[in-house]
């Protein structure tokens, strides 16, 4: 009964990405690898093998394409906010014709609004979260607690799935009347319930508010998973306090998702039911916008705007922990595998992950300072914003103190986490900044603060996804990257990503505002076009010098060299499975002797201990 | 190749330092105060800043200094260490202290601008506001109460885009929002509230130089964000008395042609 290896559709050289990946299993070093034994399934067809798969390492790589595709269109809509700001109103060259003719090819004040709103959703909602946790959670944590595959592979499934009309109803304004959303991710009220607030108001809120919601749904299924997986599937001696520590921060992230999601969710909800059935929790009494008094806010509506800013932010700031601590634990598997050495104090950096993520369930009112809210409540917050600053602070220690003593090698996936540490420094130290009220109150929804989140989500969590994707690469298709593409991607993203967000500090504190179309308008900020066309340029660099990545990721995907099981000479478990891994994943019973970081002991053989060893 | 990397990371905190340093020659620093709350909050931004600074550097350089010395191609092993208990006690407990002093240093502060209790009470006062400031797609008018002291009576008086107050007294004026959420910027003042609405929300500052400043709409309220523009002039007591008569006349004489 046993049929034989399913042969490569194409053979693999020439195989798609997805279809050549973890299935087959090409350029397995190892030889007479038990592949009958793992892969005596039943013969699936391609739909079901590749799209509508229940394998979790297939999901991890749709998740992965996905996800980096919407970075491309992401990045593409900040290019175009870089190009209003450096030079407002002017014709866009190129691609102006194409994009914008009803306006002379130049970006409208309607569709700036569009952008800066729909750039934030995707790269959040599409992007960032969906490669951490759906990506990188899907791929890593059966294969790094020596699971076959996730608790609930159907589950599973769904939750990628989800992400389909969340994809087309996100993408759905931009076909619709009155265009895509333009309230901002953040969606305040009443400019977000009342259609006659903003063009972006009519359907395209509409629309938004639903891919939000099929988003969170997606994300709940998967953290249902999740923290099953990791409670229930562990391999044998696989303690927690043997986990590695991608696995605790994806676990954790997963908590928060479970227990914050359920909010957001409902408060879209509301949000959807305010724009359609007129139920006024958001809408308070008697406005008038734009000369008219809308239906819901006549004198039965008394809702209350400020219900939406907790809601919201009740949800979305622990989705910045959601953000910041996977990378986090990429960042810190990363570090030790190649400085060859232990991590330095693994108990504290779970207690102040896990204490990042419980403090950061009480800190959402700091996005509130000024709105309006208790003051008393907003000197409550400061308290537990400022002293979230010190478990940060901890796990920045810690890495230096991995990094101390070790015998660094200065590979891509190295060099893109350590210049995560360096990054994650600046945006956790601008923090404190923000977390002081009297400070907020002027820098508050300056650049400042798009300085500060760039650092954290882009700096921080998006140079850790590059640092796995190098890293864990050779595991998800058997193939190495090129190096010297590697490094040079990493010395044009470091240098241009400090040109861009650095000097957004200094237009912050000059007081500029963000979301402003045309700020030169305003006396105080007339001087600073020069440094903002400078950041443009420095945008643009940004970009284009992705295409290093583009090319290396595509070529290693074909024509990278082929790798064995464990080429970084790697303690934790998904080393120990072929690359890429077969069905069920492993083609060996597992026991865990060791935690995962057992590098550079004296009396071992090697510099390296494998959890799965005796 | 090691030293290129580590000078990249030495980069960092060199140029960071240096940004900051010169950024007032360029114009990239604060535009001067002129309210007198406003130097406990640069202060409070230097205090933080001289903080962030050492933990900023000190930790820079270290990482780059770690990534070159470690990175030499050795054939031993590293240093076989899983932490060391007493220097994580100590890096736990310094900073712990350092953000106990900014929170509490801050406290104050925030205090005095924002808690009603505080809140001025002279000629102008929570029950006796020199105006209300109104905002709305996409402009901003200031409603002074005219002679019976008053908002929302007969004879208010509005002027529309200009918000004018006398210098070096201590204004408190109640903003409101009439359709979405905007917010009242002013970046000399250091003050930033945002008007909400459904709320009317007391906000008060005391100007000490005459001039003109630009206020600014500091949250999202639509399309026309960007040029939701309007102006704070501060003005010596008797000018802001005459403006009020000239308003008064202005407001009067035009209400009394309509009624004709």
């Amino acid at each position: 009964m046993t049929p034989p290896p399913p042969p490569p559709p194409n053979g693999h050289a020439a195989a798609p990405p997805i279809h050549g990946a973890p299935h087959v299993a090409p350029g397995e070093g190892a030889p007479g690898t038990v592949r009958e034994h793992h892969e005596d399934h039943h013969e699936l067809g391609f739909l079901r093998k590749y799209v509508f798969s229940v394998d979790h390492k297939v999901i991890g790589i749709q998740f992965l394409f996905s996800g980096l595709i919407f970075m491309v269109l992401g990045g593409l809509m900040a290019m175009a906010i870089r190009w209003q700001l450096a030079w407002p109103w002017t014709e866009m060259p190129v691609v102006g014709r194409l994009l914008f003719p009803q306006t002379g090819k130049v970006i409208s004040p309607e569709f700036y609004t569009v952008l800066f709103t729909m750039h934030g959703t995707v790269m959040i909602f599409f992007v960032i979260i969906p490669l951490l946790t759906g990506a990188f959670g899907n791929y890593l944590i059966p294969t790094m607690i020596g699971a076959p595959d996730m608790a609930f592979p159907k589950l599973n499934m769904f939750s990628y799935w989800a992400m389909i009309p969340a994809f087309v109803c996100g993408m759905a304004g931009f076909f619709i009347e009155g265009g895509a959303a333009a309230a901002g991710w953040t969606a305040y009220p009443p400019l977000s319930t009342i259609e006659s607030a903003a063009p972006g108001s009519m359907s395209g809120q509409t629309f938004w508010l639903l891919a939000l919601t099929f988003v969170g749904l997606s994300s709940m299924m998967g953290a249902v998973n999740y923290v099953t997986t990791v409670v229930k599937m562990r391999a044998p001696g696989l303690t927690m306090m043997r986990l590695p520590l991608t696995i605790w921060a994806l676990f954790i992230a997963a908590l928060l998702q479970l227990f914050a999601l359920p909010v957001l969710t409902s408060a879209s909800i509301m949000q959807i039911l305010d724009r359609v059935a007129d139920t006024g929790f958001f809408t308070p009494t008697n406005l008038v916008v734009n000369n008219l008094t809308p239906d819901a806010t006549g004198a039965a509506a008394g809702g209350q705007p400020l219900l939406w800013q907790h809601l919201f932010w009740f949800y979305s700031h622990p989705a910045v922990y959601i953000m910041v601590l996977p990378a986090m634990g990429f960042a810190s598997d990363i570090l030790a595998t190649h400085a060859r050495k232990p991590i330095f104090g693994y108990k504290p950096m779970v207690y102040s992950m896990s204490a990042i993520a419980g403090l950061g369930f009480i800190v959402w009112g700091h996005h509130m300072f000024t709105s309006g809210m208790n003051p008393k409540l907003g000197m409550t917050f400061m308290v537990s914003t400022v002293m979230i600053a010190l478990p940060s602070a901890i796990k920045v220690f810690n890495w230096l103190g991995t990094l101390w003593g070790g015998r660094i090698r200065l590979n891509s996936p190295m060099l893109f986490a350590s210049a995560f540490v360096s990054m994650f420094i600046i945006g956790g130290l601008s923090g404190i900044w923000m977390a002081a009220t009297p400070v907020d109150v002027y820098i508050h929804d300056t650049y400042i603060v798009v300085a500060h989140f760039h650092y954290v989500v882009f700096a921080g969590s998006v140079f850790a996804i590059f640092a796995a994707i190098y890293h864990w690469f050779p595991k998800m298709f058997g193939r190495m990257m090129n190096e010297t593409l590697g490094k040079l991607h990493f010395l044009g993203t470091f240098v241009f990503t400090n040109l861009v967000f650095y000097m957004m500090h200094q237009l912050g504190v000059a007081g500029l505002m963000r979301r402003t179309a045309d700020p030169y308008a305003y006396e105080v900020y007339a001087h600073l076009q020069p440094l903002n066309q400078f950041i443009s340029m420095a945008a643009f660099s940004l970009f284009i010098w992705q295409l290093f990545f583009v090319v290396n990721f595509f070529h290693s995907l074909f024509f990278g060299k082929r790798v064995g099981r464990n080429p970084w000479q790697a303690c934790s478990l998904e080393w120990a499975a072929p690359s890429p891994p077969g069905h069920g994943n492993f083609d060996r019973e597992l026991s865990v002797h060791r935690g995962p970081y057992e590098y550079a002991a004296p009396e071992a053989d090697e510099d390296y201990q494998p959890q799965w060893e005796k | 190749m090691r030293l290129l990397y580590a000078l990249l990371l030495l980069l960092v905190p060199v140029l960071g330092v240096y940004t900051f340093v010169t950024a007032d020659q360029h114009g990239w620093w604060f535009p001067d105060n002129v309210s007198t709350y406003g130097p406990s909050i640069d202060r409070l931004f230097y205090l933080i800043q001289a903080m962030v600074a050492i933990t900023f550097i000190g930790t820079e350089v270290l990482l780059a200094w770690f990534m070159y010395k470690y990175s030499k191609r050795r054939d031993d092993r590293g240093v076989f260490s899983h932490g060391n208990h007493k220097l994580e006690m100590v890096w736990t407990a310094i900073p712990a202290v350092l953000l106990l002093v900014i929170a509490f240093a801050q406290m104050g502060t925030w205090a005095e601008i924002k808690f009603q209790k505080g809140f001025p009470d002279g000629e102008f006062s929570m029950d006796r506001p020199i105006a209300e400031v109104v905002a709305s797609q996409f402009d901003w008018r200031a409603i002074y109460p005219g002679e019976d002291g008053v908002i929302g009576t007969m004879d208010d008086l509005e002027n529309p885009f200009e918000f004018v107050v006398p210098v070096d007294e201590d204004v408190v004026f109640n903003l409101r929002s009439r359709d979405v959420i905007h917010a009242f910027f002013v970046p000399q003042f250091r003050l930033k509230q945002d008007a909400l609405p459904g709320h009317t929300i007391p906000v008060w500052f005391n100007a000490t130089e005459e001039g003109v400043y630009d206020l600014i709409c500091a949250e999202l309220c639509g399309w026309g964000h960007y040029k939701m523009a309007g102006r704070v002039r501060v003005v010596s007591r008797p000018e802001y008395d005459q403006f009020l008569a000239d308003l008064d006349q202005e407001w009067f004489s035009n209400g009394m042609e309509e009624v004709q």
